[in-house]
């Protein structure tokens, strides 16, 4: 994309037909992040319309950050995932989940600790995130080792693989059920979380502010990682082409291994926020399934900066539409803006443009 | 034998007559004959033979396996013979249903409307429910399709299942629609007039002696029948439709995409009409349903419900083959309705493991249906009874049958 095209040259010497040219127009990255601010405008212009003032529509976005640090915790794992291997993974919604469960178990196991104040928990809090990154890594592993790997020995098309992690969703799921039951949890039930009053009247809670600077601190961990490490260069080459990185010796088995746990982890890290910013309950990392996968494909498939990106895009499109649509609407903005993505430029705003 | 019993049993033989055509292995002569023939004394026999409490529960297990047929018979037009991967068949299966709702009920008025809201209530016979069902089905899949077929295989599976959220989502929220999240009722149901103690004005007088002992108890094997032939109904056109050179392009573009395209073939128009097809299949299955349970809301087409299980169906039974989508359905909600017993089974055990989780063993069920897709993917991924790679009938030998 960078590097200049010799064969157009200049414009006198461009041979293509108009709509040709319009089309290449279309397809930059460029008027991909113009159209979606666009469909931003049309929110904020709609959300005035519905008569929410505008101190009402700037607190609105910042929560939308705020959301947006959520959800891009979560689709870091999964655009990782899918660049690697290839194809969807249904389950990472319930890998979500299972992240925010498992702290939430070893939370209860660990003597309670102050609070740290202004944020709302102690740093027991803190421990079971740690704890529950590398369990629901290994859980992330061990299905890729019961069922993926037979599925890549036998060459199946990926739809076998998206198949298989939707019913590894459900079992998941049901696993959740059975161990931690259908009610709902809070971290710190019956706890006061009082919110910082920022100027212009935003109010935001310190834990929001903590998400979103974690979001940022694991996005560029994983962007170091990518770029810097000897993983993160044979993580690419795999994802690029698994036959040539094997003959340049590289144990791809060994790299996709080491995807899943990073994959399991961070999604562990998504519910893990997720839980704190509402609450627990089975079914929460279904509910961020769609944002995920919007974010994913918007910032471009394996690109975690992208993810963060969209994901944020998301976050304030989400929130920003809860001024003239009913909020549980939130999946279906994520998800228009995920076909209006696809239908100008499906690689994504940082994908790279042929693919 | 008295009067209702024979009714029951002679309802229970058609569904039967309608069902075994399908499931009896194709080849000999006497296939469709001999599964009338077998169906309708089965149902006589069965009738006869075991208690009133079986019996309904027979018929209703049946009406849902055969509606659970429609459906898998609509996936495997777009996955089995298409490769689409369609992860939203519960947003189908729900327009379907809630369109045929309203275009069959009676719009409430004076108290009745401040309970429940819905645009339209055009008072239109069943059959009229159904085809609007098929169309407004089509038309959402066309929307659907038009934007997304053009990618990659994998977008469709998302984008597919973000459609059918939304659509939950919609008659979750829009109560002028179709009641919002309170149920829709007084879904009216066809030839119910039949069973109850004035019969149907049509029924010329000479015949009500016929109908006149049943009660509305016993309505649920004349639907049966009516869903019954449905299925036939839809396995006969789609698989016709199927060996036909429509069928054909269809697993051309499946299989060798840019062969099918060299041929001449519009490989994006065929995706799109497989697809609609597919899609309106799954909206008459939807307004069956309907029907069936009478009060329809959002929360009947979960994604467990609607998509999931049909996925079970028609990979356990065979992805490109129409008989063994149905044989499927009738094996995988045998294995849930089974599985039921089970839980209920384990109960001590689990009651032994934790005193919580006896009130969590429902979802052992999903737990082990979720292994069986897990396990059909992994050990046997064409199924039960794999497609045919047949070109033509009359063609014996290695590259025939």
């Amino acid at each position: 994309m960078a590097v200049p095209d010799i064969r157009r040259g200049t414009a006198a010497d461009d041979q293509r037909r108009p709509g040709e040219r319009l089309r290449a127009v279309i397809r930059t990255r460029v008027f991909l992040l113009v159209s979606l601010v666009a469909v931003l405008v049309a929110m904020y212009l709609a959300g005035l319309a519905a008569g929410a003032g505008g101190l009402r529509l700037l607190a609105l976005t910042a929560w939308g950050l705020m959301l947006g640090g959520v959800i891009a915790l979560g689709s870091i794992g999964l655009s990782l995932v899918y660049g690697v291997m290839k194809f969807p993974n249904f389950s990472h919604g319930a890998l979500v989940t299972l992240g925010a469960y498992v702290s939430f178990s070893v939370m209860h196991l660990l003597p309670p600790g102050s609070t740290l104040r202004p944020l709302s928990f102690g740093y027991e809090f803190l421990v079971a995130l740690v704890v529950a990154m590398p369990v629901v890594g290994l859980v992330a592993l061990a299905i890729d080792r019961v069922v993926y790997r037979r599925l890549r020995r036998t060459g199946a098309h990926l739809v076998f693989f998206a198949m298989a992690s939707l019913a590894m969703a459900f079992f998941l799921r049901s696993l959740i059920y059975l161990i931690w039951g259908p009610d709902f949890h809070f971290y710190y039930p019956g706890q006061a979380n009082p919110a910082l009053q920022l100027p212009l009247g935003i109010r935001i809670r310190a834990d929001q502010l903590f998400i979103l600077a974690l979001a940022f601190v694991l996005v560029g961990a994983v962007y170091g990682l990518l770029a810097r490490t000897r993983l993160g260069k044979a993580m690419r080459a795999t994802a690029d082409n698994p036959d040539l990185a094997q003959i340049r010796g590289i144990d791809t088995e060994r790299v996709i291994a080491w995807t899943w746990m990073l994959g399991g982890g961070l999604a562990a890290a998504g519910g893990v926020m997720y839980g704190l910013s509402s609450q627990l309950r089975p079914e929460m990392g279904f509910w961020l399934l769609l944002p995920m996968f919007a974010a994913s494909i918007m910032g471009g498939i394996g690109n975690p900066q992208g993810a963060l990106l969209a994901a944020l895009i998301i976050g304030i499109a989400h929130q920003v539409s809860t001024s003239f649509l009913d909020p549980t609407y939130g999946p279906a903005v994520a998800f228009v803006l995920m076909v209006l993505t696809l239908l100008i430029r499906p690689q994504g705003l940082l994908g790279r443009t042929e693919g | 034998m008295s009067q209702v019993l024979f009714l029951k049993g002679l309802m229970l033989g058609i569904a039967l007559a309608f069902l075994l055509p399908i499931l009896l292995p194709p080849g000999p002569r006497w296939r469709v004959p001999g599964g009338i023939l077998l169906g309708l004394a089965a149902g006589l026999g069965i009738a006869a033979s075991v208690p009133p409490g079986y019996l309904s529960y027979l018929v209703g297990f049946l009406t849902m396996a055969s509606l659970y047929g429609l459906l898998a018979l609509g996936l495997n037009t777009q996955w089995g013979y298409t490769g689409h991967l369609n992860f939203g068949v519960a947003g189908f299966f729900a327009v379907g249903a809630f369109t045929s709702a309203l275009v069959t009920i009676e719009a409430p008025s004076g108290l009745a409307a401040q309970y429940t809201q819905v645009l339209f209530g055009l008072e239109m016979p069943f059959l009229v429910g159904v085809l609007a069902a098929a169309l407004v089905s089509g038309v959402v899949a066309l929307i659907v399709a038009v934007p997304v077929l053009r990618l990659r295989l994998d977008f469709l599976a998302i984008a597919t299942i973000g459609v059918a959220e939304i659509i939950r989502l919609v008659f979750q929220n829009e109560r002028w629609l179709a009641n919002g999240p309170q149920p829709l009722r007084g879904i009216p149901q066809p030839g119910r007039c039949l069973f109850e103690s004035r019969p149907c004005e049509w029924l010329p007088d000479s015949l009500a002696w016929v109908v006149e002992p049943l009660s509305t108890r016993d309505y649920t094997a004349f639907y049966l029948m009516v869903v019954a032939a449905f299925l036939a109904l839809g396995y006969a056109l789609i698989e016709r439709a199927c060996r036909s050179p429509w069928g054909r392009m269809l697993r051309a573009v499946r299989d060798e995409e840019a062969s099918a395209a060299m041929n001449g073939k519009n490989v994006p128009f065929a995706r799109i009409q497989a697809f609609v097809v597919g899609a309106m299949v799954m909206g008459v299955a939807g307004a069956l349903y309907a029907h069936y349970t009478v009060a329809i809301d959002y929360s009947h087409f979960h994604a467990l419900f609607g998509t999931f299980l049909v996925w079970i169906m028609l990979m356990l039974g065979g992805s490109g083959n129409h008989r063994g989508a149905i044989l499927g359905a009738i094996l995988v909600w045998g294995v849930w309705a089974g599985t039921a017993f089970l839980a209920n089974a384990l109960e001590p055990v689990l009651a032994a493991i934790h005193p919580e989780l006896p009130g969590r063993a429902q979802y052992v069920r999903w737990l082990l249906v979720s292994l069986l897709l897990a396990a059909v993917v992994l050990f046997r991924p064409q199924g039960l009874l794999p497609e045919e790679m047949r070109v033509s009938n009359y063609l014996r030998g290695p590259r025939g049958r």
